[in-house]
């Protein structure tokens, strides 16, 4: 099953500079009961962007129009926690493409790239500029560019490492199954023979 | 892949489980064993009939529900009706790829963590994957387990073989004697605090030292649980006599001559000496105190006795605000401490302590006394088998007499994904892993603590230094 490419974005950003967001702010596992991919965009952050009685949180930078924009910058170590994909299903089903932080925990970071949203790793120091980049200037455009793994916003430039089996994954949206699945001959021998039981 | 150099038991188990190394790709590592559950595990199922293929080896794989069940009459259909259907999704999946599921009613289940081990389906020298961070669990017996996505669930499913870079290796090795009323979950908890909650991401840790070694596999595991909290990607502790033990006799475990056989290979396990790891820590088992958290993540811990820290003590001006909203969401200030802090709820269960030793440590310390009039205590055995050894030893009369609810298995309050929730604002010490905010149900508060800890907390109403009580 391809997914959707990810060649470029020049989008406007959504600013989020909260640290360790773990995966149950991203979508609280009260909302993990659905069977299939769809629809958890809906509960994104959702005990920061509702109350209690389900309305919207005003200040929640979601809930305003001041931010808009595909992109997500968000404080270090951001998906910490569970393992859940549905965090990366939620970021992606409200919209998001990118999530631009100076540190991703480690499952989330590989569930996003399974699902073509793409992780971009910038310094402390750049993420600051970028926060007050947007702060200042809401609609700044920021670029996003996988092929030269660049993230820019007006000079600020920054490269970004991505290792290159996922960015062909990413620029051709190839699953890691397809992969696998050509193995099948060499994993039925192994299968077998392998020590372990 | 043997090239001569010392390795680690992690570099050991990896390589030899690799089916293929291609430039340019990650490892295709192989996997033997497959645990699933009812939350992560259906579009992974989707995907396999989208594609049209088949589970590659059913025998790898085990399925238990323990996420979203209800811990009250498990014997009626489940009330909740988004909740029972993905139960049922889990049992019509199962049945239709021919996976051995032990479902609500089984005498087998329970929580995923807690039933791999007691049925001995985790071994030495596996890879077991689930889709469910603290699959670190099973690492106590010198295995490498880790969590996964379920785009990868699919993938194993459906190749038993994952695609991964190897992480990095970190050691982390402590040595001494643990104090009164110090068990293994201050260990880790201390642990945590110490590396942050994102100090050992992009690490597989094992965990070594005389004061690892002198534990039961049980507080081993509940060890490697929690790895996840300082971001690995799991922890692993050598296998021993104590791991060879507690396999032997077990339901799927290898018998008889083919144990002995098993057991000559397990010895071999182990990390050659002048082997180089990433990173290395060590501590010293008598700094380690009873521990309790106090912020939103578990790396927001601190002796029970410690003060939280202000703001100004701590390391990076960069934390503070994050450090501030965390302290306003747990109604606490900075510098002050939990200690004779009133609680509302105590929860004793959860992958990481609800194993029949946390249950008997629980009931140590309960016999003979009650709770505090204002706390609820609830008590989630993590199997059926952990329910019938409790009934067995009698330790369901003495929570009883105590006025703690024994209820039944599943993951509970620890997620709060079925109707076991903390209400908004209260406080709740807990023996599970994560302190995040609203994990225990929106607004609720957490204090992570050991078993020993948490039923003190029972006895007395409040936060308490337990080794007042033992």
């Amino acid at each position: 099953m391809s997914k959707e490419k990810f060649i470029n974005l020049v989008s406007t950003a959504v600013p989020l500079p909260v640290e360790n967001i773990d995966t149950d702010q991203i979508i609280p596992a009260r909302f993990l009961k659905a069977t299939t991919r769809e629809g958890f965009g809906d509960n994104l952050f959702r005990d920061w962007r509702f109350d209690n009685d389900g309305q919207p949180v005003k200040d929640f930078v979601l809930n305003g129009s001041r931010y808009s924009g595909k992109i997500l910058v968000a404080g270090k170590n951001f998906g910490c926690g569970s393992s859940r994909e549905h965090a990366a299903w939620a970021l992606y089903d409200f919209g998001f493409r990118v999530v631009i932080s100076s540190f991703f925990a480690d499952i989330f970071k590989n569930n996003a790239l399974n699902n073509g949203l793409l992780p971009v790793v910038v310094s402390d120091v750049y993420l600051k500029g970028l926060f007050e980049t947007v702060k200042a200037n809401p609609s700044a455009a920021i670029t996003v560019d996988l092929e030269n793994q660049t993230v820019s916003s007006g000079a600020q430039v920054a490269k970004f490492e991505i290792n290159k089996y996922k960015k062909t994954c990413m620029i051709n949206g190839y699953d890691d199954i397809d992969y696998l699945l050509s193995l099948n001959k060499e994993v039925r021998e192994f299968d077998l023979t392998h020590a372990g039981s | 892949m043997n090239d001569g150099k010392p390795k680690t038991i992690f570099e050991k188990i990896w390589d030899t489980h690799v089916v293929r190394r291609a430039e340019g790709y990650p490892d295709a590592l192989f996997i033997d064993r497959h645990f699933i559950h009812e939350v992560t595990s259906p579009q992974a199922f989707d995907g396999l009939k989208k594609r049209g293929i088949k589970v590659f080896n059913t025998s790898r794989t085990t399925a238990t529900a323990d996420h979203n069940v209800p811990t009250k009459d498990q014997h009626l259909p489940i009330k909740e009706a988004l909740s029972r259907h993905q139960v049922e999704t889990l049992r019509n999946n199962c049945k239709e790829f021919g996976i051995e599921l032990y479902d609500l009613g089984h005498p087998f289940q329970g929580i995923v963590h807690i039933i791999g081990p007691e049925l001995g389906l985790t071994l030495p020298g596996m890879t077991i994957v689930c889709g469910d961070s603290h699959t670190s669990t099973h690492g106590a017996f010198g295995n490498i387990a880790f969590g996964i996505g379920t785009s990868e669930v699919e993938q194993v499913l459906g190749t038993q073989c994952i695609l991964q870079y190897k992480p990095k290796t970190m050691l982390i090795e402590i040595n001494g004697e643990l104090g009164k009323g110090v068990v293994s979950k201050d260990i880790i908890l201390y642990i945590i605090s110490r590396l942050t909650s994102s100090g050992a991401t992009g690490y597989f840790v094992e965990y070594a030292g005389d004061t690892i070694r002198q534990l039961s596999m049980e507080a081993r595991m509940t060890i490697c649980n929690m790895s996840i909290e300082m971001g690995a990607r799991g922890g692993l502790i050598t296998p021993d006599e104590t791991t060879f033990n507690y396999i032997k006799g077990r339901k799927f475990a290898p018998q008889g001559e083919t144990f002995d056989r098993q057991v000559m290979e397990w010895k071999k396990l182990k990390t050659d000496e002048g082997a180089a790891y990433d990173a290395v820590m060590k501590f010293n088992a008598s700094d380690i105190a009873p521990m309790i958290t106090y912020g939103t993540n578990p790396g927001m811990g601190m002796r029970v006795t410690d003060r939280i820290p202000t703001l100004a003590e701590l390391k990076e001006i960069n934390e503070q605000g994050s450090f501030k909203k965390s302290l306003e969401y747990m109604g606490l200030e900075p510098g002050s401490t939990l200690l004779g802090k009133a609680v509302d709820y105590v929860f004793i269960g959860s992958c990481t302590n609800a194993r029949i030793e946390d249950l008997r440590l629980v009931a140590s310390m309960v016999k003979g006394r009650k709770k505090a009039a204002n706390v609820e205590v609830w008590i989630i055995p993590g199997s059926k088998q952990v329910e019938q050894q409790a009934i067995k030893e009698g330790l369901d009369k003495i929570f009883e007499a105590a006025g703690f609810e024994l209820r039944s298995p599943g993951c509970s309050a620890c997620l709060g994904m079925n109707e076991d929730k903390v209400p908004a604002g209260k406080y709740c010490i807990a023996t599970s892993n994560r302190n995040f905010e609203g994990r225990q149900g929106p607004k609720s508060r957490t204090f992570l603590a050991s078993p020993l800890s948490a039923a003190a907390a029972a006895i007395t109403g409040k936060v308490t230094d337990v080794r007042e009580m033992v």
